[in-house]
């Protein structure tokens, strides 16, 4: 008897834990989507900024996010997948390349804003890519480098030894069993990593703080070598520069909105990938 | 039936790490003929087997000392290519493992990493090997279906025309019934029969009616040692190892 | 022919992998060059137990981190005071209460929120939670160590919630069945053996919750209020380590001191997470391990 009352308390926290996790969350999205309709209209993703942040709308912020987002997958992409390739298919399996593994999950968890120190001592100083699109990407995409070096590798590890050994069987050789067998088969995997790195990459704030954004501006960039506005960190400026701080937040809002419906959309695009996989395998 | 040596295995000990896995195998694989290799699991009938078109080479920390002889040639001496002995030696898989692509796809694999991207010649290879692997009738009107849609006997018997379609001389088969119910068992059975007509054939089966319906020479491993190999006939009936003649009789295994 | 080619991709594929290996491992190398005068003008024990940070003063300035390290700990333990029963409350009623298919929208959804930008929960926290908190308590200022606490906390639920769902997940069958036969009832099996089986799993989450809490930089600086002084409340404005690099970055001026002191406070919390991360990859091997589990 006191087993099942003991029960009953228990249970009655979880659900107590999940709807109030569920309420501080949904709040968020309630509070920020109430107030970014308000301001959310097609002058608003098309216009630049004006009157000193106050009207307007937010298109070079979109613009600048955009070129930082393809800009950084255009880098980790190639170069990650070559890493999981090479991690999977041609490395000795020593300890050596286990410490590399090791050190490469490690690096997902390193701050975000150290990521932007990195990109500050090296691309904007050392390279001399100044404060610029260019260097702003290739900080991004160190950050998500990692991310999309397990996500490959673990897509890649995860093809049937039976398909690489068919393929082996036929006559092939490693690269064509590479290129036309394994990789094809993990495809969907690499693609999820992909597509939740570029949500990372879209919504991170501090590694571009110090290499690629600024505040204002009321041009489009017109090369890599251009610093840009961009969503997350005009949100940041709009809360903590400027001189109109009423009007500059439900501009904030705004920018909050897209920037939410922009990340939402690509990771559920990314789960939405894996469950279709999954269920095929099973 | 001829009686001309196509592989000769001398003198064979394998190793995976410390485990002594093969011990000094000696055996002739006589052409145009299927060849059966019986004994319980684990008694290295599959690592023989996967020395022949050297698939052991994608297995780590092995070593393998004596020599495998095709047509005269040790395959393990350094200037042989090992993707021309596996073209030269086809495999079908104890699991049916098509790619995740069409059934033409998987046909094509095969000549295409050759070279082959004609269309016409493509199709045509196509054809002729899936009739051989009798699975044409079954398949012609869905050549551009995913090949994971066919059920386990069709699929085993895609992967056996997929090899057939690149013209191997010899045919490893490890356990290719191991996961089909016995009507498909049937097929593939008849199959293997029918094709010792222009291939040298290896099986590896536990099941010893299976080796006693489809081979004409048979060989018992126990432990990693090659017991007894001659004729199936003489194997199963008139075995000269006492220990052969437990396993056949079914007293252990 | 086909020897040489096959030789070839394996080499250019050696070779771009070590290089993208290179570059990572690099961000040690930078930070670590890059921190060395401090280290060498403060001293190593100074910069990291004074409370003197005095970065612009031109005639002496001062680069003690000490109230900073404070600031960041004081935030991270109040975030995970609320990131731990309800990250792990969810998990559980995930893994415990919820039927097939409110499991698999449940996951998802968690998932989802995992990826919302921490500019979005810091921009929420300034606008929406920092003013309520100041009302609510009637405080001088809502920008302060509890409100951060607050949203990092509810930022690290989905990070805590999903690892600690993947640990309960794993734990064999065959241990509940056990436990239903003799004759336990669900939340005993639930709290005397599979919580347990999950034991380390669960020590994971923990470890990476808190690592994303230290690093998170745009909520603390934008809800935290950014004083460099040791708080003597939890209602005092504190800050931590990452927002004081965010702030400051902008003003120091390249290869002085400040600029070096900065990089020299963002290799102090590379060298905390990477502990953190090593101790959660430790335990989470143990633990896949113990339960026979592939690595």
């Amino acid at each position: 008897m006191k087993a099942e009352i003991t029960q009953k308390i228990g249970f009655f926290l979880l659900i107590a834990a999940l709807a109030i996790t569920i309420l501080f969350l949904g709040s968020i999205l309630y509070f920020i989507t109430v107030n970014g309709v308000k301001v959310l209209s097609w002058q608003f993703l098309t216009d630049i900024p004006r009157k000193a942040m106050t009207a307007g709308g937010v298109a070079p912020a979109i613009v600048g996010t955009l070129y930082l987002t393809l800009g950084s997958i255009l880098f980790s992409l190639p170069l990650g997948l070559i890493t999981a390739i090479y991690l999977v298919e041609y490395s000795p399996k020593n300890i050596i390349v286990n410490i590399l593994r090791m050190s490469i999950n490690n690096l997902a968890g390193v701050p975000s804003v150290v990521f932007g120190l990195f990109g500050l001592a090296v691309f904007v100083k050392f390279f001399g890519f100044g404060v610029s699109i260019l260097a702003g990407s290739l900080t991004l995409s160190i950050l998500i480098l990692p991310n999309i070096i397990s996500a490959s590798y673990e897509a890649l590890v995860a093809v049937p030894r039976s398909l690489r050994e068919a393929s082996y069987a036929l006559g092939a050789t490693q690269w064509q069993t590479i290129k036309n067998i394994v990789v094809p088969t993990a495809l969907p995997g690499i693609l999820t990593g992909v597509i939740l790195g570029i949500g990372r990459a879209a919504g991170e704030t501090a590694p571009i703080l110090f290499t690629a954004a600024t505040f204002y501006t009321n041009r489009y960039p017109v090369s890599p070598m251009s610093e840009c506005m961009a969503l997350p960190y005009h949100i940041y400026a709009l809360m903590t520069e400027g001189t109109h701080p009423d009007q500059q937040k439900m501009i904030a809002f705004g920018c909050a909105l897209i920037l939410l419906l922009l990340v939402l959309c690509i990771s559920a695009l990314a789960i939405y990938l894996r469950e279709k996989q999954r269920r095929k395998y099973v | 039936m001829s009686d001309e040596i196509r592989i000769k295995v001398e003198g064979v000990n394998f190793f995976y790490g410390l485990k002594h896995a093969l011990i000094d195998v000696n055996m002739n694989i006589y052409k145009n003929m299927v060849t059966a290799m019986i004994g319980p699991s684990g008694c290295g009938k599959s690592t023989f087997i996967r020395l022949i078109n050297r698939m052991n080479d994608l297995v780590a920390h092995t070593t393998l000392k004596g020599k495998v002889l095709l047509d005269g040639k040790n395959i393990f001496d350094p200037d042989v290519d090992v993707v021309e002995l596996r073209r030269k030696v086809g495999m079908v898989f104890q699991k049916p493992n098509p790619f995740p692509k069409s059934i033409f796809e998987n046909m094509c694999y095969g000549l295409q990493i050759n070279g082959i991207t004609d269309q016409k010649i493509l199709y045509e290879k196509t054809e002729t090997a899936l009739r051989k692997a009798a699975l044409w009738d079954e398949v012609k009107d869905r050549l551009s279906d995913s090949a994971l849609r066919l059920s386990g006997g069709q699929q085993q018997r895609l992967c056996i025309a997929r090899c057939l379609v690149v013209e191997p001389e010899v045919i490893l088969f490890d356990e290719p019934c191991a996961s089909l119910d016995p009507i498909s068992t049937r097929k593939i059975e008849d199959l293997i029969v029918e094709l010792k007509k222009d291939y040298t054939i290896l099986v590896v089966t536990h099941n010893m009616q299976q080796a006693a319906r489809i081979s004409s020479k048979a060989a018992f491993f126990l432990l990693g040692e090659l017991i007894e190999f001659g004729n199936t006939e003489d194997i199963f009936t008139n075995p000269r190892d006492k220990r052969t003649e437990d396993y056949v009789s079914g007293r252990f295994g | 022919m086909i020897r040489t080619r096959e030789n070839i991709y394996k080499w250019i594929f050696t070779v771009l992998a070590f290089s993208s290996l290179i570059f990572l491992l690099g961000i040690i190398v930078v930070l670590f060059v890059e921190s060395i005068p401090v280290f060498r003008s403060t001293g190593l024990f100074k910069f990291l137990f004074s409370r003197n940070w005095y970065p612009t003063n031109e005639a002496n300035p001062e680069f003690g981190i000490l109230s900073m390290l404070v600031g960041s700990f004081v935030v991270t333990i109040g975030a995970m005071l609320v990131a731990i029963p309800l990250g792990i409350g969810s998990a559980l009623y995930i893994h415990e209460l919820a039927g097939d298919k409110q499991k698999m929208y449940l996951k998802n959804i968690v998932e989802v929120l995992g990826a919302v930008p921490s500019i979005v929960f810091g921009f929420f926290g300034m606008v929406i939670i920092s003013p309520f908190i100041q009302q609510l308590l009637k405080i001088p200022t809502g920008q302060c160590a509890f409100t951060g606490a607050v949203v990092l906390g509810i930022m690290a639920i989905p990070t805590v919630c999903s690892i600690a769902e993947d640990a309960l997940s794993v734990v064999p069958k065959a241990f509940r069945e056990a436990s239903f036969a003799l004759g336990a009832n669900r939340w005993q099996t639930l709290w005397g053996v599979v919580i347990p089986a999950a034991g380390s799993g669960i020590s994971t989450a923990l470890m990476l919750g808190i690592s994303r809490v230290v690093g998170e930089t745009m909520t603390v600086l934008m809800v935290t209020g950014g004083a460099a002084a040791i708080p003597n409340s939890i209602f005092s404005p504190v800050r931590p380590m990452t927002s004081t690099i965010a702030a400051e970055m902008g003003e120091a001026v390249v290869g002085g001191q400040h600029y070096h002191a900065l990089f020299a406070i963002g290799f102090v919390l590379f060298v905390i997470t990477l502990v953190l991360n090593l101790v959660a990859e430790i335990i989470s091997r143990r633990y896949r391990l113990k339960l026979g589990l592939d690595l």
